[in-house]
């Protein structure tokens, strides 16, 4: 009856922790004070916070004429954000779903914060299309599909534009439903564990009176694998179609048909490299050594490898497909990029997402938390240039020659790129001080896993049911 | 439902082996489980206390026609029927071009008709008090809860129990309820 584990499986929680001990170690940091640590971070990116609120505030009221865009570059940072928060996003459900369903059960304790960044990503995303409408109280009026005030005149479902609005919010819907179905269980035992009635009550109506009744949990284990196979293909869709936005274009460098594996690839690479960062910083602050283990940061080096890997694969074969095209306007653009006035950008982006990652073939620097935390910094570097590349470079030399162009970007929009990982890191501090950030029902489930690791193989234990115990030994009885 | 609620008797554990072969040996030994309860999700409990499949797959796929139909029907009156717009000379009716919309419809009213569909299974909404059997249940406390009918012979039940390392067994009333206030307390008393 008892579990059989390999011998050879190492173990997913060091420690020796106890099921008590899980939920005591997770719990602590959302139920005592918190610490100086946390408050310079979180003061910090409210104050960061703020300034994106004041420079958002001045383009809305002064129009998107405060950025450096100009006729020939008409996206700017503002798409180059979209689509960087983008790709960050899809690591959060790369880790909950697609990992369950590949039973990767090293993911139960990342995959908590990792949605959590995944939501908090998809907001950042979400914005700057908005403010890049410019007027931002009439936007749902042109993207809502509804008889609107123009006449019977709907909008046009055959625009990539269009399947972004469905993409995104359905993305973060069902992002942030996986979520919560997730900690539903955890939110009632923090509601067991509160003392005072605010949290007993703020706990207690989110964890909806769940209470570990396994008739429930049939229900739930079914339901948390329809999102994880919901979540799935949702997840490889939504690059796909910000790709398209590009790619069903006839601008040279967009029109292209890798672009939606390419762009997949590079926002899981994206996004392993925040999950990284943020892990890291909460690993050490929380105190989670134990639950985020050298063995998962590793494995997170190695699927950063793997995606760090096929990106560069696709900037190869882009180019090698831009010459032998034979399409003088692609090689154009492809030459462009790479020795034109942008070649800067083009360089900084090669060499922190193709040659940097490969560093990690090193299983010392794998095992390295700071040296993965300098390579995280410079995957988050690489991937924004990614963007910023293939924007900007493929449209600021276009078709004549006489309105080619260079883009400068203001102040307002440096600070607004500034200010977006300040609202990010807001909510990812707040969420660390208010919800449990380990998805601590999830790793009780795997604490068994390993316990017997022993490389030998020489002693497999066993669960030993005890088959003739002793009166005494038996407990008490009461009668109620 | 019976009329007259039956009073329980109920088994705690500290393992979640131990608590999975005890809620096998109840069902095997055909008495009524009320129900088992689990801080954390452990696969096969439900099989071994004799739950079949969960019916929220079909909420899911439903649900999830529901949304190919509504995102199809939707863009083809809206773009094909209502008000037929030309662009690039293409197709009136691009089924290609709808499908990222009918796929995103299709998740999206799947996934949120899922959530739905697993409160209203699970019966809990907000402001829902949570009853439990062991105060430490949510934590690392196992119970199996039998009902004290007909079927129930408590000496085999005491047996099948103390078989599997129970760390407590106790008769309670129907309306029993733990107060998760006395963790602490049972908490010392408790084997590791």
């Amino acid at each position: 009856m008892g579990h059989v584990y390999s011998p050879l499986r190492k173990p997913l929680v060091d420690g020796d922790k106890s099921l008590h001990d899980i939920t005591h170690d997770v719990c602590r940091s959302i139920e005592g004070k918190p610490t100086a640590l946390w408050w310079y971070g979180f003061l910090a990116s409210a104050a960061v916070l703020g300034v994106f609120l004041v420079v958002t505030g001045w383009t809305l009221y002064e129009g998107i004429g405060v950025w450096g865009l100009n006729k020939t570059v008409g996206w700017g940072f503002d798409i180059t954000n979209f689509v960087f928060w983008v790709g960050i996003g899809h690591a959060g459900t790369l880790i909950s779903a697609v990992l369950h369903l590949f039973r990767q059960k090293w993911r139960t304790s990342i995959n908590r914060s990792a949605e959590a960044m995944t939501l908090f990503a998809v907001v950042c995303a979400g914005l700057f299309p908005l403010i890049h409408m410019g007027r931002l109280w009439i936007g749902f009026l042109w993207v809502a599909p509804y008889p609107n005030l123009r006449g019977p005149l709907w909008v046009n479902f055959r625009s990539p534009l269009l399947w972004d609005v469905f993409a995104i919010s359905t993305y973060l819907t069902i992002s942030a439903v996986f979520w919560y179905i997730g900690l539903i269980p955890d939110l009632a035992t923090v509601r067991d564990r509160a003392k005072h009635w605010a949290r007993k009550l703020f706990y207690g109506t989110l964890a909806q009176g769940w209470n570990g009744s396994v008739r429930n949990w049939n229900h739930y284990e079914k339901a948390y694998m329809i999102f994880a196979g919901l979540a799935t293909p949702l997840v490889f869709s939504v690059h796909s179609i910000v790709s398209m936005d590009f790619a069903t274009s006839v601008i040279p460098g967009w029109h292209t048909t890798i672009f939606p594996p390419y762009f997949v690839a590079g926002a899981i690479f994206s996004g392993f490299g925040m999950v990284l960062t943020l892990l890291l910083i909460a690993r050490k602050t929380m105190r989670l050594e134990n639950y985020i283990t050298l063995d998962h940061l590793e494995s997170m080096g190695k699927v950063i490898i793997l995606t760090g890997s096929m990106v560069g694969l696709a900037y190869g074969t882009e180019f090698f497909i831009a010459w032998y095209s034979g399409s003088i306007y692609e090689r154009f653009a492809f030459i462009n990029r790479a020795t034109g006035p942008f070649a800067w950008s083009y360089w900084i982006m090669v060499s922190c997402n193709v040659i940097s990652p490969q560093t990690l073939w090193f299983r010392k620097l794998r095992r390295s938390p700071v040296f993965l935390f300098v390579m995280s910094i410079f995957v988050n570097i690489g991937m924004w240039f990614e963007r910023f590349v293939i924007i900007v470079t493929s449209l600021h030399r276009d078709y004549l020659p006489s309105s080619w162009s260079y883009y400068y970007p203001t102040l307002i929009e440096v600070l607004e790129l500034v200010g977006s990982f300040g609202l990010f890191f807001f909510l990812f501090f707040l969420f660390v001080r208010v919800m449990p950030a380990v998805a601590f029902g999830e790793v009780k489930g795997v604490l068994k896993m390993g316990r017997n690791y022993d490389p030998t193989g020489a002693s497999a234990k066993k669960h030993v049911p005890a088959e003739d115990k002793p009166a005494e030994g038996s407990p008490e009885v009461s009668h109620a | 439902m019976p009329k007259e609620k039956n009073n329980f008797f109920l088994g705690v554990f500290t393992d979640e082996d131990d608590v999975k072969a005890a809620a096998k040996g109840c069902n095997e030994a055909d008495f009524t489980i009320y129900d088992v309860f689990s801080p954390y999700e452990v696969h096969g409990l439900d099989r071994a206390m004799g739950l079949g499949q969960s019916k929220i797959t079909w909420v899911t796929f439903l649900c999830g026609l529901m949304g190919t139909t509504i995102a199809l029907s939707g863009m083809s009156y809206a773009n094909w029927w209502d008000w037929p717009l030309n662009i690039g000379g293409k197709a009136p009716l691009p089924l290609p071009a709808f499908i990222p919309v009918t796929f995103e419809l299709t998740v999206l009213i799947g996934g949120v008709s899922t959530m739905l569909g697993l409160f209203a299974l699970c019966r809990i909404f907000p402001g829902k008090k949570a009853r439990l059997f062991h105060p430490r249940v949510t934590d690392d406390r196992f119970v199996v809860v039998i009902e004290i009918d007909e079927d129930f012979d408590e000496a085999k039940c005491r047996e099948i129990f103390a078989k599997n390392n129970a760390e407590e067994m106790k008769q309670v009333d129907h309306d029993y309820a733990a107060d998760p206030a006395d963790a602490e307390a049972s908490a010392e008393g408790g084997a590791a």
